[in-house]
């Protein structure tokens, strides 16, 4: 067995590698944002008293729970180009992204929603607020601060899944590296490379929602107790 | 059944008239009537399972009626049109179990409803926040959070935040039930301050001693119905047999 590794002709490609963790980075970016709002909606919904819009949410989230991100990227690529419509591949592969981390979002914000005792919710009432300003205040903040750590680690999952989009050639960092090991031949030290960019961008997006947490967390950020 | 005479001839704030209401199989409020006047104190006391709960959860209308009448001020709560927000604006309630926000500060839990539901100033929320919270005892807890605080104070707390909405009537069900004596104590006495003060209450007790000082009326539910009422006198000297019974295993 000879191990022989070298790394110069990669290292060089570096800028490429510099897009591809942008552009990754960015899609992760996108699909937290957009996942969250959706998280939060369809976790109303599936609450919703509302039969037919809870059955909706319901229907979404075990859809995209129970088939592989890959063919919802693919449903989203080829639907949208049968429609006729052209889009970038950076725009089917965040749009796709955004619909799968939307569901387990809803599952996991609704497990908050959940959580929140009901005396919460009569005090609230009692105060004269409304449904709206109740989900806002009292159920919304303390669910989500509830759940942030799984949250937190679904986004997270999100940003690693996004290399699978390399598949519709998205130009992410995982189809940098297929590109750069096909040019150098070197395909083991690309990989290894591209392995370690990964790690820092979990550890960017780590460090990240922990400086998010302590913004709109603040009670935890002064008592450093969980809710 | 005894009766007493109104000193005043204004109408009652709130009225309940013949007040039927069934959980399922279970028949827990059966034709029960009262009235409070303005700035009366009404102690509602009876069994657990008796209604006394219930009967008051129905005058802010987080039980539905399934008969009769419930009257508050200006809002007929029995009615399925009722604005219910405007009728939880009059009526302020406080609950055994505290239910402070939890992740708001005391400052905040005061402040939301003012200027949310009320729509006035920070400041202004801010300034009454303190007014309320000095009411309560419990000024230099403002930027504390509802976990630091003991539950008495929490309780405090949470009368403070429904006395900042500025209520009519206030309703207390059971507010003392989880405190031990002393916190009891504290907050009994935020609660004669209000009677003082003349606010009209109603309250779900087992205090029998707190509710012997301060109640102007007493009504002894039993099996879903008013089976005695009176003025506090009739804690010490009750008409019927079922009363007697009950006070005198409360003392």
């Amino acid at each position: 067995m000879n191990l022989n590794l070298d790394f110069a002709a990669i290292i060089e490609r570096w800028p490429a590698f510099l897009d591809g963790a942008l552009l990754t980075l960015q899609l992760a970016f996108i699909a937290t944002v957009l996942g969250t709002v959706i998280g939060v909606l369809g976790a109303i919904g599936r609450r919703s008293s509302h039969p037919v819009v809870s059955r909706i949410c319901g229907i979404y989230v075990e859809a995209i729970r129970n088939t592989p991100l890959l063919v919802q990227i693919f449903l989203v690529y080829f639907g949208l180009a049968s429609l006729g419509l052209k889009f970038s591949a950076f725009a089917v592969a965040a749009a796709a992204l955004t619909i799968n981390v939307g569901a387990y979002t809803t599952e996991i914000i609704r497990a908050g929603f959940d959580s929140i005792p009901r005396g919460q919710i009569e005090a609230a009432e009692g105060l004269a607020l409304s449904k709206a300003q109740i989900y806002w205040h009292v159920v919304m903040w303390p669910a989500i601060e509830k759940v942030y750590p799984s949250l937190t680690s679904q986004f997270v999952l999100l940003m690693l899944a996004s290399s699978v989009t390399s598949q519709i050639s998205a130009e992410e960092l995982t189809a940098v590296a297929n590109y750069v090991q096909s040019d150098t031949y070197r395909a083991f030290e690309t990989y290894i490379l591209v392995a370690i960019v990964y790690i820092v961008l979990s550890l960017i997006m780590r460090a990240g929602f922990w400086l998010l947490g302590l913004v709109v967390f603040p009670r935890r950020r002064r008592l450093g107790t969980p809710l | 059944m005894h009766k007493i005479s109104n000193v005043a001839s204004q109408s009652p704030v709130v009225s309940l008239r013949n007040v039927h209401k069934s959980f399922g199989p279970l028949k827990v409020l059966d034709g029960v009537s009262f009235e409070v006047d303005r700035g009366e104190v009404l102690v509602l006391i009876g069994r657990s399972g008796s209604g006394k709960s219930t009967a008051l959860r129905c005058i802010d209308r987080f039980e539905t009626i399934d008969s009769g009448e419930i009257v508050v001020g200006s809002h007929r709560v029995s009615d399925p049109k009722l604005d219910l927000r405007a009728l939880r604006q009059d009526v302020g309630i406080v609950f055994q179990s505290y239910n402070l926000f939890p992740h708001l500060t005391i400052e905040e839990n005061i402040t939301l409803a003012p200027c949310s539901v009320k729509g006035i100033s920070k400041s202004q929320a801010k300034e009454q926040a303190r007014q309320v919270l000095a009411q309560v005892g419990l000024e230099d807890k403002l930027h504390q959070y509802p976990e630091q605080l003991s539950g008495g104070q929490q309780q405090r707390a949470a009368i403070a935040r429904s006395l900042a909405m500025q209520p009519k009537v206030m309703l207390f069900d059971e507010v003392t039930s989880a405190l031990d004596p002393e916190l009891t104590g504290e907050v009994l006495k935020v609660i004669e301050a209000l009677a003082a003060d003349g606010m009209t209450m109603v309250m779900v007790t087992h205090e029998m001693g707190f509710a012997r000082g301060i109640a102007n009326r007493v009504v002894f539910m039993h099996r879903g119905k008013v089976h005695e009422t009176g003025p506090a006198a009739i804690l010490t000297s009750p008409a019927t047999p079922e009363l007697a019974q009950f006070v005198g295993t409360g003392l």
